[in-house]
């Protein structure tokens, strides 16, 4: 019982290649930069697109088998879909569009409406507004009813396009909490497009990143902090990451070198987390294998740490105590010694 | 609210000379009607019949532009092919023809000798020539056009994504088009309508070509207007005077549905 996609369409000048998997009861995030792809393979999988290769499965039920193949229309699919501005239709009631796909599928109007009434109190949207228009909710109460509107028909895998995005910042980690209780609450499989590493954090048991339409890396989130298969996964997480090359036990990073404790050569990723990076006053005792001189370019308060931002040749961000950047004196313009040891350094090949 | 948009001042005058352009001949009417005998005119045989057929045969025609024009529009808004550019280059014909020149097309297509109208009349037994099926035919061959683009527009301008939603949820294209697709083209549909029915109200020159000018069967107001001012000039500004207020009255009755405020 899973969603097993292999997707290659062509967009223009952007051609996505992707096969990832989904079993049910498991939550998986699409991730990437705009324009990456992750709509289209959503698309896709709902029917909207036909793939121009690969083939789409549901429960072993072919959805579209390429150019050749068979296609079933998005009615056909029983795939629900939450679109990133909702979407609900503008000239009926919100208690109308939660009964639509019922309505759809023959069920007389009384039914749907006491259907779609338990869908709405169930996703926390109170009888007030049921007879209420679309364009007169909150972006929070929109994303409820939407996601009330896909569920309530029934269907066997469930798309959600950056469901929180039209949300305001207020609401959002309540709505994200709910949307977590209720994607549990759903047998099949799940998948979420997510541009935030928050949302996907939050609500995803694995990630799918994408960029440039080609599937960079996917995995649980824990993998992807330890080894970031590109620059864009370590920004998505916070680390900081370098290209080089390596060789001898050394990073060229454009002219930089960095010992790390690796016996690979050739092109390389370099990640480090910020909470490894060591500041020092004065040059420290000891030998880390790593230490240099670097400007303080700003400093950001974080609950109860700061990121600093250091510049230089090899740009780097360490994260500190909120009494070190006092007793160290950091400020932007100041200048600090830098040390990182060789053991925290991660070198994956690119 | 929006806020307005501004303009400079200036712009008040070439708009004020515009406003007197549709004011003056209106004034003009007014000025010359004949009030005292205005009752007597309006309650004569010729001009009742004429203000009912007008009334009759531009709804008909505004009905027929609605059942056959909604799925043209609905294909010219599919497609971009060179098909589609041919039919929209015929479709915008009438609008640019003099209604003469339409009428004596059509009387060649469904005149009693014309390439359709003999068989026609010979198989279901329909005639257009001086009857009010030819008033209803002219009538929505010159006004269907203005439905059919002003609906066009409106699917054009329509979001397809509520569509695809609706699939999603399982509705089939018939149900897509009839539960998301038509409630949200309603105000292009009311637009489309109001226009074609105020081409067809105003139809002169094709009617009178097609389908003659034949009292209580095919002499609409604008007709009678015609054949009055050859007879009785005051009969006609009479008349004119009439068809003025029915089209204002119905502008006005109608201008919040078919003009939401913005």
């Amino acid at each position: 019982m899973s969603l097993v996609a292999d997707i290659t369409l062509r967009r223009g000048a952007l051609t996505v290649e992707a096969g990832f998997e989904v079993a049910s009861g498991e939550t998986v995030a699409l991730l990437g930069p705009n324009g990456a792809g992750k709509t289209s393979c959503l698309h896709a999988l709902a029917g909207l697109l036909r793939v121009d290769g690969g083939r789409i499965a549901l429960d072993g039920r072919v959805l579209d088998g390429g150019p050749a193949g068979t296609f079933v229309p998005p009615e056909g699919r029983d795939v629900g879909v939450v679109f990133q501005d909702h979407l609900l239709f503008p000239r009926q009631s919100v208690l109308d569009n939660v009964a639509y796909g019922l309505r759809s599928r023959g069920k007389d109007r009384a039914a749907a409406r006491a259907a779609a009434r338990g869908w709405l109190e169930r996703v926390g949207v109170a009888a007030g507004h049921h007879d209420a228009a679309p364009a007169t909710l909150s972006g929070g109460q929109a994303q409820r009813v939407a996601l009330a509107r896909a569920l309530a028909a029934a269907p066997r895998a469930l798309l959600l396009d950056e469901p929180l995005a039209a949300v305001d910042a207020s609401a959002r980690i309540e709505l994200r909490r709910e949307l977590r209780r209720h994607l549990a609450g759903f047998a099949g499989p799940r998948i979420l497009v997510a541009h935030d590493i928050e949302d996907a954090l939050a609500l995803a048991d694995r990630l799918v990143v994408l960029e440039d339409g080609r599937l960079v890396q996917q995995g649980p989130l824990h993998e992807l902090v330890e080894r970031p298969g590109s620059r864009f996964v370590a920004d998505l997480v916070g680390l900081n990451c370098y290209a080089g090359t390596c060789a001898g036990g050394e990073v060229d990073v454009g002219g930089a070198r960095l010992s790390v404790p690796s016996t690979l050569s050739g092109d390389v990723l370099v990640t480090v987390h910020p909470r490894a990076v060591s500041l020092f006053r004065e040059r420290p005792d000891g030998s880390p294998r790593n230490l240099w001189q670097a400007p303080v370019e700003a400093v950001e308060p974080l609950p109860g740490r700061a990121r600093v931002r250091l510049g230089g040749p090899l740009p780097i961000v360490a994260e500190v105590t909120p009494a070190s950047v006092t007793a160290l004196g950091l400020a932007p313009g100041r200048t600090t010694w830098v040390a990182v040891k060789a053991t925290e350094l991660v070198v994956t090949p690119r | 609210m929006k806020p307005a948009a501004r303009a400079p001042t200036a712009l008040w005058v070439p708009a004020a000379l515009a406003c007197a352009l549709f004011l003056l001949p209106l004034v003009g009417l007014c000025w010359r009607t004949p009030w005292p005998q205005l009752g007597d005119h309006l309650a004569s045989e010729a001009v009742v019949q004429a203000l009912a057929l007008s009334l009759e045969c531009s709804a008909a025609a505004a009905l027929l532009a609605l059942l056959l024009g909604l799925p043209l529009a609905a294909w010219l808004a599919a497609g971009e092919s060179r098909l589609h550019a041919a039919v929209r280059v015929l479709v915008t014909l009438p609008m640019v023809l003099p209604p003469v020149v339409a009428g004596v097309a059509l009387l060649l297509a469904f005149g009693r000798n014309g390439l359709v109208g003999g068989p026609l009349e010979a198989w279901l037994g329909v005639a257009f020539p001086f009857t009010t099926a030819g008033v209803v035919l002219a009538e929505a061959w010159v006004a269907m056009p203005f439905f059919v683009l002003t609906v066009e527009g409106g699917l054009r301008a329509l979001d397809p994504r509520y569509a695809a939603a609706a699939a999603t949820l399982g509705a089939g294209p018939w149900r897509v088009f009839r539960t998301v697709t038509l409630p949200m083209l309603a105000p292009a549909l009311r637009a489309g309508l109001l226009v074609a029915w105020a081409r067809a109200l105003g139809e002169f020159g094709a009617t009178i070509t097609f389908a003659g000018n034949l009292a209580g069967h095919t002499r609409t107001m604008p007709l009678a207007v015609y054949t009055a001012l050859e007879t009785s000039p005051e009969a006609a500004i009479v008349l004119s005077l009439l068809l003025v207020l029915v089209s204002a009255a119905v502008l006005f009755a109608l201008r919040r549905q078919w003009f939401p405020a913005r």
